[in-house]
């Protein structure tokens, strides 16, 4: 059982193997969760660094109860606490890292293709925690697990994407391993917030959301970026709000199975009503649970070990 | 070549006499739990509890069985190189604590599985007790554990391979 790398830099590079494997991997981290102590000496003694230039509550929380609950020691590191602040490189930031002997990376970053340079440049093993507009791996992988966990396929399964695909990294994850895993992905929002030629990654785009609601399983609601409007992408978010959000009305008009989720947090009254959050067929909390699990199998996939790598 | 060191006869005896002296020294069944160590101390687990079911004249049901995997447990993981351990199910579908535990393995060796069998247990509550039953004692003990009921027992070099009918067809046991 090998994923045959030192880092998780994003999920375009894994074949339909590497995540299956990494579906059928999930179930024994997440029965942890029922034990009185949820807790295993799996990575007892590795060292993970939180690195992040970003803000982020729940993918560093999250990441952090995932080590935790394996035994490793967890360092979390925010920018504005360090040294970046004076003015440090990246590289030397990762090597410093090293020095101190962490065993994983976990970085966030504004720049696309950050994790990748750390990557290159350390024996530590690098998981992107979110890089730009580019990849949220572990998002993606969360976002699949919890459609397979419920449909308990992803062939064929028909999955939505909703609102601002240009700049969402977990848009991106979700297409790629979606579409390797054979599942068939459509993309809703408005025209300025769809990437160019996305139908080549064979996706199908909707500008009309009530049309493209009508023939999905799966439903994964992006958060809108309210600063996104000060840059003219779209009118208003009263605007938005009339064409994009999903309410009551709109998931009547979907099957009644429909699984609705978000990858948090939610702005409420915008991209999602309300009453649809807390319906029967949002699983977005139960995302959060799988989160953990996911990150736990990632973490003992990519285990640091005596051979090979160092 | 490999030498064969219980037939299918044989493996029915080692069970039977385990069965036994299980139930001899535990009489109130209501007590008792089974629980077998992945993969294939399941199997073994499995006859044990029609075995002590068979004594005690009640239904295999009415005994809490449970299945364990040690992987995370393991105190090798930095030796296993990219290639990682597939885990198995750990499924405890009853609460340990207050119950005799009957943990079966197939083969006791250095007493390394043992060890992490015990943590993965105390892990789910605390159990009034717990014994261990093996089909085979090959020697060799790395740890100080020992088995409380063996089917076999001999100091044994070669590698020991348990086969049995629902996994390999037939029940046997050879030294590679």
């Amino acid at each position: 059982m090998s994923l045959n790398r030192k880092d998780l830099l994003g999920l375009e590079h894994l074949d339909k193997k590497d995540l299956q494997l990494i579906l059928d991997s999930v179930k024994p981290f997440k029965d942890l969760f029922t034990r009185s102590v949820k807790k295993a000496p799996t990575l007892i003694g590795k060292t993970v660094v939180t690195l992040f230039y970003e803000p982020s509550t729940r993918t560093r929380t999250s990441f952090e109860i995932a080590a935790k609950r394996l035994s490793a020691d967890v360092v979390n590191l925010t920018v504005s606490a360090s040294s970046v602040v004076k003015g440090e490189s990246l590289i030397d930031t990762g090597k410093t890292l090293e020095a101190m002997k962490a065993d994983y990376v976990i970085i966030r970053h504004s720049l696309s293709g950050t994790p990748d340079i750390l990557a290159r440049n350390l024996n530590a093993s690098i998981i992107n925690a979110g890089d730009g507009f580019h990849e949220h791996p572990t998002q993606g992988l969360l976002d699949l697990y919890t459609m397979y966990e419920k449909k308990k396929t992803l062939e064929g399964l028909r999955v939505l994407l909703v609102g601002d695909i240009l700049h969402s990294r977990v848009a991106k994850s979700n297409i790629w391993a979606l579409t390797k895993m054979g599942a068939k992905v459509s993309v809703a929002g408005p025209p300025t917030l769809i990437p160019d030629k996305i139908e080549e990654l064979g996706v199908k785009v909707y500008y009309d959301l009530d049309e493209a609601i009508k023939e999905a399983d799966v439903v994964n609601i992006l958060r809108i970026q309210l600063e996104r409007q000060q840059e003219n992408l779209f009118p208003s978010v009263r605007e938005y709000v009339e064409l994009y959000q999903l309410t009551k009305e709109r998931l009547a008009k979907a099957k009644s199975g429909v699984m609705i989720m978000h990858p948090g947090p939610m702005n409420r009254g915008v991209e999602i009503s309300s009453d649809v959050a807390d319906s029967p067929n949002a699983v977005i909390y139960e995302q959060v649970t799988n989160g953990i699990a996911v990150r736990m199998a990632v973490l003992y996939l990519l285990k640091p070990n005596n051979k090979g790598k160092k | 070549m490999s030498e064969i060191i219980l037939d299918s006869n044989g493996f029915q005896k080692a069970v039977e006499t385990l069965s036994k002296d299980i139930f001899e020294k535990n009489k109130n069944i209501a007590d008792i739990a089974v629980v077998g160590i992945q993969h294939k101390g399941v199997c073994v687990a499995k006859r044990l509890l029609a075995g002590l079911a068979k004594l005690a004249a009640i239904d295999e049901r009415d005994i809490p069985f449970g299945t364990l995997d040690i992987t995370l447990y393991r105190d090798d993981l930095d030796n296993f190189g990219a290639d990682m351990p597939v885990i198995k199910d750990t499924l405890i579908p009853f609460d340990i604590s207050k119950k005799k535990i009957i943990l079966v393995d197939d083969v006791l060796y250095t007493g390394r599985t043992v060890r992490a069998a015990l943590d993965v247990l105390m892990h789910f509550g605390r159990p009034k007790c717990i014994q261990l039953a093996v089909l085979i004692d090959r020697g060799h003990r790395e740890l100080p554990i020992e088995a409380g009921y063996t089917g076999f027992k001999s100091v044994i070099d070669g590698k020991v391979k348990v086969e049995c009918k629902e996994m390999d067809g037939q029940d046997r046991v050879i030294i590679l």
